[in-house]
C-alpha cells in the first residue's frame, strides 16, 4: 500500500494552534472556576492527590537525592581550585531551592503524570464515557477535569519540598563524605544564604508547573480523536508539550521575580 | 425469556410538552468536515411511542441521537427534546434535561474504573440519594435486567451482552420519560437480543417511555411491531393478525442523512420505494 503525504498549508497549521490555545485556554479557566461551583469533588481530588503525590513520591525522591549529589560533585570540582569548597552548601542551596528542585519535580511529575491523565482521559473519549458521563448529567470538567488540576497543584507543591530537602541531603552527602566538608558548616551555609526571594520562587513554580502538567494532560485527553492510536499520540503530545510549557514557564517566572525582587 | 418486573410508583411517560411531542426534529442539518451527515431531517416521536431508526452503516443514525440528547449541536434547525429546545441550550442547562433521558450507547460505554453498583447507580450518586435508597434501586433493576449477581463486579469481567444489559440498567434507574438506545443488540447472540428487545418492549408497554431505537436488525424492530408485553405472564406475546397498528410503534428510515420513510409497520411493508423495499426484503 503506498503511502500518501497530505501537505498542509501553513494558514491551516496556524488556524489549528490558535483554536488548540483557545481551546486550552477555556478549558483551564474552566477547570479553575468549577472550584467555586458546585458539586466539588473532594473525595475524587483525593484520589487523585493519592495517585498523583503518594505515586509519584519514589520517582521524586530518587531524582532528588541524585540532582542534589550531582549538583556538589560538580560545584565541588570547580570550587576546589579556588580553596572555596565550603561554599557548596551555598550553591546546593540555591540552586535546589530557586530551580533544580521544582524543575525536576515538575518535570518529572509532567513525565508520570500528564501521560496518565491524557491516555485516561483519551481512553475515556474513544469508548464514549465522557459521552455517558455527560448524558448522565454530570460535567466532566467538574468531574475529571477539575479534581487533577486542584490535586496536582496541591501535591507537587509538597513533592518540590521533599524533592528540595532530599536535594541538599544528597548533595550533604557528597560534601561531607567526598570533601570532608564539616556538617554544621554545610547546614549553616545552606540555611544563611537563602532570603525570602529564593523560597518564594522555589514555591511559586511548583504551583505553576502543577496547574500545567494537569491542565495539559487533560486537554490533550479530552481532544483525542482517532481510537487508540490517538490516545498513544495524545499521551506523546502531553508529556511533550507540559515539558515544553514547564521550561518557558520557568524562564519567564525567574525573571519576573528577578525583576519584582532585584538581582542578589 | 421472561423478564421480572421493575416496581414503579407511577409512569412518568405522559408528560403534556408546549411541543407536543416527545422528540421532535425540525428541518435538522449537520456536517463534518464538509461531509453532510445529515440534511433537513425532521420527525417527530409522539409520548410513549417506539420509534425504530434504520440505514446502512454512516447514514447518521447514531449522530441523530447524540444530536437529541444534545452531545452534539447542529448546523441548522431545531431539535424538542420534552418540549424544551435543546439546539441553544448552555451545556449546564442541558445536564438537567439530561436527568429525563435516558441513552444506551453502542459499546455500552460503561465506566471501566467503576464497579457495575457504581455504573448502574451513578446518576443517584450524584443526585446525592442515601446510600441504602441507591443499593436498593441499583438492585431492583439489576433484578430487571436479570443480573443481580453482577452487583460487584467490575465492566471487563461481563460479556458484551451483560454490559449491553447493565447499560439498559444504568439508563432506566432513574425511570426517565424518553429513551435512547443505539444499537442495543448489536453483535451479540439471537437470545440476548431477544432478552434485550423484551426489555425494551417492557419499557414501551408497561411504562410508555418514549424510544428511539436505532438498529441494523429489521427482525428487532418487527418483532417489537408484532408482539407486546404481557405483564400478566411477564413476557412478550405475538398480537393478532392485522393488530399491529395498536401497538405504539413506527419506523424511520435515513438516507444520505435524509428522512425516505417515516411510518408505521404496515405503510413500511406496503411500501412501492424500490430502495425500501430491497432494504426490508
Amino acid at each position: 500500500m503506498a503511502l500518501e503525504l497530505e501537505l498542509t498549508s501553513p494558514i491551516e497549521v496556524a488556524k489549528d494552534f490558535a483554536l488548540a490555545v483557545q481551546e486550552y485556554t477555556l478549558l483551564s479557566a474552566q477547570s479553575l472556576a468549577n472550584f467555586f461551583r458546585p458539586p466539588v469533588y473532594m473525595g475524587d481530588m483525593l484520589y487523585q492527590a493519592d495517585l498523583i503525590g503518594v505515586g509519584s513520591l519514589p520517582i521524586v525522591i530518587l531524582t532528588g537525592l541524585s540532582v542534589g549529589a550531582l549538583l556538589a560533585l560538580n560545584a565541588a570540582s570547580t570550587l576546589q581550585r579556588f580553596g572555596s569548597v565550603t561554599l557548596i552548601g551555598q550553591l546546593v542551596s540555591i540552586g535546589m531551592v530557586t530551580e533544580l528542585g521544582p524543575l525536576i519535580t515538575g518535570l518529572m511529575v509532567a513525565g508520570r503524570n500528564a501521560s496518565g491523565m491524557a491516555s485516561e482521559l483519551g481512553s475515556m473519549i474513544v469508548t464514549e464515557q465522557i459521552d455517558a458521563m455527560r448524558a448522565l448529567g454530570t460535567d466532566p470538567t467538574k468531574k475529571l477535569i477539575t479534581p487533577r488540576v486542584g490535586a496536582t497543584v496541591f501535591m507537587l507543591f509538597f513533592l518540590t519540598i521533599i524533592a528540595d530537602l532530599l536535594g541538599l541531603i544528597g548533595g550533604y552527602a557528597v560534601a561531607h563524605l567526598l570533601f570532608g566538608v564539616d556538617t554544621n558548616q554545610f547546614w549553616t551555609s545552606v540555611w544563611q544564604i537563602l532570603v525570602f526571594r529564593d523560597v518564594f520562587t522555589g514555591l511559586v513554580k511548583p504551583t505553576l508547573f502543577g496547574f500545567i502538567i494537569a491542565t495539559v494532560g487533560c486537554y490533550y485527553g479530552i481532544s483525542t480523536r482517532g481510537g487508540t492510536q490517538g490516545v498513544g499520540r495524545s499521551t506523546t503530545q502531553a508529556v511533550v508539550a507540559a515539558s515544553v510549557l514547564i521550561l518557558i514557564v520557568d524562564f519567564f517566572v525567574t525573571k519576573l521575580i528577578f525583576a519584582i525582587f532585584g538581582y542578589r | 425469556m421472561p423478564v421480572p418486573t421493575l416496581p414503579r410508583e407511577n409512569s412518568t411517560a405522559t408528560v403534556a410538552t408546549p411541543s407536543g411531542y416527545a422528540i421532535e426534529f425540525e428541518n435538522v442539518s449537520i456536517a463534518f468536515d464538509e461531509k453532510v451527515v445529515l440534511a433537513g431531517v425532521s420527525f417527530q416521536l409522539r409520548h410513549g411511542e417506539t420509534k425504530a431508526l434504520f440505514g446502512v452503516a454512516g447514514s447518521g443514525k447514531s449522530i441523530l441521537l447524540k444530536l437529541a440528547i444534545g452531545l452534539l449541536r447542529p448546523d441548522s434547525g431545531r431539535i424538542f427534546v420534552l418540549g424544551e429546545e435543546v439546539t441553544q441550550m448552555p451545556e449546564q442547562e442541558l445536564f438537567e434535561l439530561r436527568r429525563r433521558v435516558g441513552i444506551v450507547f453502542q459499546e455500552s460505554a460503561l465506566f471501566d474504573s467503576l464497579k457495575v453498583y457504581e455504573n448502574v447507580g451513578f446518576r443517584l450518586m450524584e443526585e446525592g440519594v442515601p446510600a441504602q435508597e441507591i443499593e436498593r434501586r441499583v438492585r431492583e433493576v439489576l433484578r430487571f435486567v436479570e443480573l443481580e449477581r453482577t452487583y460487584d463486579m467490575r465492566p471487563s469481567e461481563l460479556s458484551g451482552g451483560m454490559r449491553r444489559r447493565v447499560a439498559i440498567a444504568r439508563a432506566i434507574i432513574t425511570e426517565p420519560e424518553v429513551l435512547l438506545y443505539d444499537s442495543p443488540t448489536g453483535g451479540l447472540d439471537p437470545v440476548t437480543s431477544n432478552t434485550i428487545v423484551e426489555l425494551i418492549m417492557k419499557q414501551r408497554d408497561v411504562y410508555k417511555t418514549s424510544a428511539l431505537l436505532v438498529t441494523h436488525r429489521l427482525q428487532d424492530a418487527f418483532t417489537m411491531a408484532t408482539h407486546q408485553f404481557d405483564q400478566a405472564t411477564n413476557q412478550m406475546v405475538a398480537l393478532p393478525e392485522g393488530q399491529n397498528c395498536e401497538v405504539p410503534m413506527s419506523f424511520l428510515i435515513l438516507r444520505e442523512g435524509k428522512v425516505i420513510f417515516d411510518g408505521d409497520a404496515h405503510q413500511l411493508a406496503t411500501s412501492r420505494d424500490e430502495y425500501i423495499r430491497e432494504y426490508i426484503s
